[in-house]
């Protein structure tokens, strides 16, 4: 086992902590603003990866993939927010969790029946394919870099957004006292419209980057959507701080383990059981790390009382 | 007892639960007593969510847990006796078993010592953070499930012939529903009388007043994680007779679609009605049996029907029919 290889693999977990936090920061940013669980998240995310193979099939152009990715995840999120979310903020978690699970059996058999079983496949355009050298001697693959690049832009993007900006400063009192910033003249429903779509944007995004390295199919958005769910419960729920941190943990966590783990086991097993024990193990890590954080804090790393 | 339209209403159904059977089965369509036999099952499970959902208030969206528990202690108990490979040898000498009694057994201990673990560890947070975790530990068996290659991963376990039950032909479906649903009506009879029970009185309160129920000297974690397990073991030993029916136990009973599902049987009778799963289940296999049979896609009707259940129609069928009246409360 060289450095050289736990390198790559710490790149790795960055791509996916990265990705996940994409997933998990409009998840959270719902939650925090209009305390709303939305379990069709995961939609939103195969919309923008179903949106994205089927343009850059057009047209052949991944970053107009990308664009329509963030579009088309965009319109759904704002469309699903008018038509059915906005009728779910006063009710109760469980009314949220029925009719959320019901629009993801309506959007993956609705995209089923556009799209059929088969899963479509996204090109990694040929500029961003191969692999490129690195410091040290690393040979890592570009477009898993250009992926670790453009979340940690994004999400510095949303940092300043939320801290610095206008809509930012609305988000925040929204999530502090809702009445209060409807009194003082602002458009709470227009605002919760903005910040769903904002979500669900990311979500698409997401979609579309990890369709290209993965297959593009129905049902793609739901291990990824609990995934994203461990890791705003390990965060805390409501703090985009949190998702990033747990994003990251729940990324690096999955990923060391995937790898690292069975190689552990055969320190003292068998090579063929200490694969399959391993693997199992690494299966349940995160899961074994969320009631781990929850033993020591409850309410997540970053969360307040709920 | 007062009888209201709601009473009326569980007795037509659980009568016509076992007249459309028995009419099945002299009309020699066995397919339709396999179509009650699962929807006894499925509300069986639902009955077991119901207790955790209906009273306590706790919001679980990991019981395919304890279902897959229980399916998975079928399977694994009948593997090592059909193919008499002892599951252990020590203390005592256990080639597994086809008997039901005994697989229930098991799985009624195993899903409610997960439920007890579970439980203890959820309940430790409240609201939306219950809600993700129990889907999250769910998850994690789901997964252990498709790894853990000694029982088939994720193509799952098969069973060549249905586990017995003494002195009957399980083989015969008329004899496999009335087994099924015989524990239907004992479970419903068990959570009416919990409801009833001071300790459902109890729970009940910690749902609707927390801070009252600890004023009395009572401990809301304790009456919680009760419910918690007794609902886990419930839909545990559904699970078992799930699985018998299919002779088949694979992750999906694992998944969280599957815990969907059973929460969906739950609300589309009627949430916190002791009868609401039997209607939802029944429904859900109408439903599943007509609009299946119609489009591939009749999932996507599924979830408008429930989209407008919970926007618009918030008592489920069993509200829409007999009022708003509570069945307990």
């Amino acid at each position: 086992m060289t450095y050289i290889l736990v390198l790559e693999q710490i790149l790795n977990g960055l791509q996916f902590g990265v990705m996940l936090f994409l997933m998990a920061a409009g998840l959270t940013l719902v939650f925090g603003v209009m305390g709303l669980i939305n379990l069709a998240h995961g939609s939103l995310y195969m919309v923008g990866a179903f949106a994205a193979a089927a343009v850059a099939g057009w047209t052949g152009s991944f970053l107009l993939a990308l664009a329509a990715s963030l579009a088309a995840a965009a319109a759904a999120g704002a469309l699903m927010e008018l038509v059915v979310i906005r009728r779910l903020y006063r009710r109760n978690h469980l009314d949220q969790v029925l009719a959320t699970f019901a629009l993801i059996l309506v959007f993956s058999e609705g995209t089923r029946w556009l799209f059929g079983s088969f899963p479509l496949f996204l090109d990694v355009p040929s500029y961003l394919s191969g692999p490129i050298s690195l410091p040290g001697g690393i040979e890592y693959p570009l477009y898993r870099l250009a992926i670790i690049l453009i979340g940690l832009a994004i999400a510095a993007g949303l940092f300043l957004l939320i801290a610095r900006t206008r809509i930012g400063i609305q988000i925040r009192a929204g999530e502090a006292d809702r009445e209060m910033i409807a009194a003082l003249g602002v458009d709470i429903s227009k605002l919760y419209t903005l910040v769903f779509a904002l979500g669900a944007a990311l979500a698409g995004l997401a979609g579309a980057l990890v369709g290209a390295i993965q297959s593009v199919q129905v049902g793609m958005g739901e291990p990824v959507l609990i995934l994203a769910f461990v890791v705003i419960v390990i965060g805390g729920i409501g703090s985009i701080k949190g998702a990033l941190a747990g994003a990251l943990l729940v990324g690096m966590t999955d990923t060391l383990g995937g790898v690292f783990l069975p190689r552990l086991f055969t320190l003292f097993m068998e090579p063929a059981s200490a694969a399959s024990a391993g693997a199992s193990l690494a299966s349940m890590l995160i899961y074994i790390l969320m009631a781990g954080v929850l033993l020591v804090r409850p309410s997540g790393l970053y969360g307040g009382s709920t | 007892m007062m009888v209201t339209r709601e009473s009326l209403l569980n007795w037509a159904m659980i009568a016509a639960l076992l007249l459309v059977p028995l009419a099945a089965w002299s009309l020699d369509e066995p397919f339709i007593i396999t179509l009650a036999t699962k929807a006894a099952i499925l509300a069986l499970a639902g009955v077991g969510l119901n207790i955790a959902l209906g009273l306590g208030g706790l919001i679980s969206l990991g019981h395919a847990a304890f279902f897959g528990i229980g399916g998975y202690a079928m399977g694994i108990l009948a593997a090592h006796a059909q193919n008499y490979e002892p599951l252990f040898e020590w203390p005592f000498l256990f080639e597994g078993s086809n008997q039901m009694p005994l697989i229930w057994l098991v799985a009624v201990v195993f899903s409610a010592l997960a439920a007890l673990v579970i439980g203890a560890l959820s309940l430790r947070t409240s609201g939306v953070y219950f809600i993700m975790i129990t889907l999250a530990f769910g998850q994690m068996l789901y997964y252990f499930a498709i790894s853990w290659s000694a029982y088939g991963g994720e193509d799952g376990l098969s069973i060549w012939v249905r586990n017995d039950f003494p002195g009957l032909n399980t083989l015969d479906p008329i004899q496999f529903f009335a087994i099924a649903y015989v524990i239907l009506c004992g479970a419903l009879f068990f959570a009416a009388r919990l409801a009833r029970s001071p300790f459902g009185l109890a729970l009940a309160a910690a749902r609707q007043n927390e801070d009252r129920v600890e004023a009395v000297g009572l401990t809301p974690f304790t009456l919680r994680l009760t419910a918690f397990v007794i609902s886990g073991a419930i839909t545990g030993l559904a699970g078992a007779l799930f699985a018998d029916l299919n002779r088949f136990v694979s992750p999906t009973m694992l998944s969280w679609h599957t815990s969907g599902e059973i929460m969906i049987f739950v609300i589309l009778g009627g949430v916190g009605r002791l009868y609401g799963p039997v209607a939802g289940a029944a429904l859900y296999i109408l439903l599943e049996h007509l609009l299946g049979g119609i489009s591939d896609y009749w999932q996507i009707f599924l979830g408008v029907l429930l989209l407008l259940i919970v926007l618009f129609a918030r008592g489920g069928l069993i509200g829409a029919i007999a009022g708003r009246e509570k069945a307990h409360g």
